[in-house]
């Protein structure tokens, strides 16, 4: 079976660096599925889980935004942060989750909301990845 | 001549001291390996992110963004990044030196500038002088992670997409090596130097060039900011290194002068004794 290698890098350094089948993510406008042979693509990602695939089996992992460079034997994802499933402290994403959502129950006008918004986001996407 | 105990106790604090700033040396020296290994982990990613904008860029002249041009300047924003705590030789002053030499030379009033200060010496350099600051940073770790400074350098490209500020610059020590360090005056944005990267290949873009950019630019600026300041933070750590090795040096002098002088002095005093034994038995005869 043909692999692609994966990469994830964060500013803090490499996550994540394997070969897969296949690798799966949502992008801004859809998800999007990407096989060996791939032709050379951006993509901005979405706070998501990207799910890779390899003998039956499948790996997630946590990217916060970022994007996604396509080559046809390589996969890079740039993102400010990610997490692969086995790394994420799921205790401290369950108290940014309630934090965020306090936030916006709130309405408090001095709340940013978009930024609330995005870390919630961010503490569900851990904690999904987290329990799959 | 100072006495015997005197110039002891001399030597003891001098060795003391000498302890001290050996330790900080050593200290330095493992922060500084440990900060250049996260400059290195850090370079992959911005090769990879100016990559891709480059490919755009150049793949694509009729692109546009705001932060890619330049508009008539206003108000200048100035990133400085300092350390918290002196003890780093010209480390801090350089970089204040710096800061208060360009606001001198280019604004004349306070509406035309703002500091964002990382690190307690910037911030209280700025408070002292009566400088505008739109943003501080203190307590920051010898190691950063980018979480750390997310918000501060999302705030800064923020303040520059929203107009308040027409430009931002950063000041900081770059990292030459281990001896050397050298105030660097970066503009951030509008972002100006990413043609210099050779574009290697062309791709297809999801959903066009410009969400792409959207995305990227921003992101961009802010690992801008992030790779300078572990840049500074590894200069900060051999400025460190190399002004307590100094003072280490300083203090082994010393300590060879005053030893020199107590043993002087301890001769001194024994031939006196001879002296006055010799010159009262000389008496009695």
């Amino acid at each position: 079976m043909k692999t692609l290698t994966v990469s994830v890098v964060t500013p803090d350094g490499q996550v994540l660096e394997d070969d897969y089948e296949m690798l799966s993510c949502k992008a801004e406008n859809g998800e999007l599925g990407i096989l060996p042979g791939h032709i050379p693509l951006v993509a901005p990602l979405t706070i998501n889980a990207v799910r890779l695939k390899r003998n039956n089996e499948e790996d997630l992992v946590a990217v916060n935004g970022g994007f996604l460079e396509v080559r046809p034997d390589k996969v890079t994802i740039l993102a400010e942060s990610a997490e692969k499933a086995s790394d994420i402290d799921v205790d401290r994403a369950e108290r940014a989750k309630e934090r965020a959502a306090q936030l916006l129950e709130s309405n408090n006008p001095d709340t940013d909301v978009m930024r609330a918004k995005l870390a919630l986001n961010r503490a569900m996407n851990r904690i999904n990845v987290a329990k799959n | 001549m100072a006495s015997l105990k005197d110039i002891q106790d001399r030597i003891n604090s001098t060795s003391k001291t000498k302890q001290i700033t050996k330790a900080m040396e050593m200290v330095s020296a493992s922060k500084l390996s440990k900060a250049e290994e996260n400059a290195k982990r850090y370079s992959f990613y911005s090769n990879k992110i100016q990559e891709v904008i480059a490919n755009i860029a150049s793949n694509n002249t009729d692109v546009t963004h705001p932060m890619l041009q330049r508009r008539e300047v206003k108000k200048t924003g100035y990133i400085i990044v300092t350390a918290d705590s002196g003890l780093a030789g010209a480390y801090n002053s350089n970089v204040l030196r710096k800061l208060y030499q360009t606001v001198e030379e280019r604004h004349t009033s306070t509406d035309e500038y703002t500091v964002i200060a990382i690190g307690r010496m910037g911030v209280d350099f700025c408070r002292k002088r009566n400088m505008p600051v739109a943003d501080t940073v203190i307590g920051l770790q010898d190691q950063p992670k980018y979480a750390e400074i997310k918000a501060i350098a999302s705030n800064a490209v923020q303040m520059y997409e929203n107009e308040e500020i027409d430009e931002l610059i950063i000041i900081y020590n770059q990292f030459v090596s281990a001896i050397s360090q050298v105030v660097q005056t970066n503009t951030l944005v509008p972002i100006s130097n990413i043609d210099s990267v050779k574009a290697t290949s062309s791709y297809e873009y999801e959903p066009s060039e410009e969400q792409i950019l959207k995305v990227l630019l921003p992101q961009y600026a802010e690992s801008l900011i992030y790779g300078a300041l572990l840049e500074a933070k590894a200069s900060e750590h051999a400025a460190r290194m190399t002004a307590m090795k100094s003072a280490t040096d300083n203090a082994d002098d010393l300590i060879d002068e005053l030893t020199l002088s107590f043993n002087r002095a301890r001769q001194a005093a024994i031939t006196q004794e001879i002296t006055e034994i010799v010159g009262g038995a000389a008496a009695l005869e």
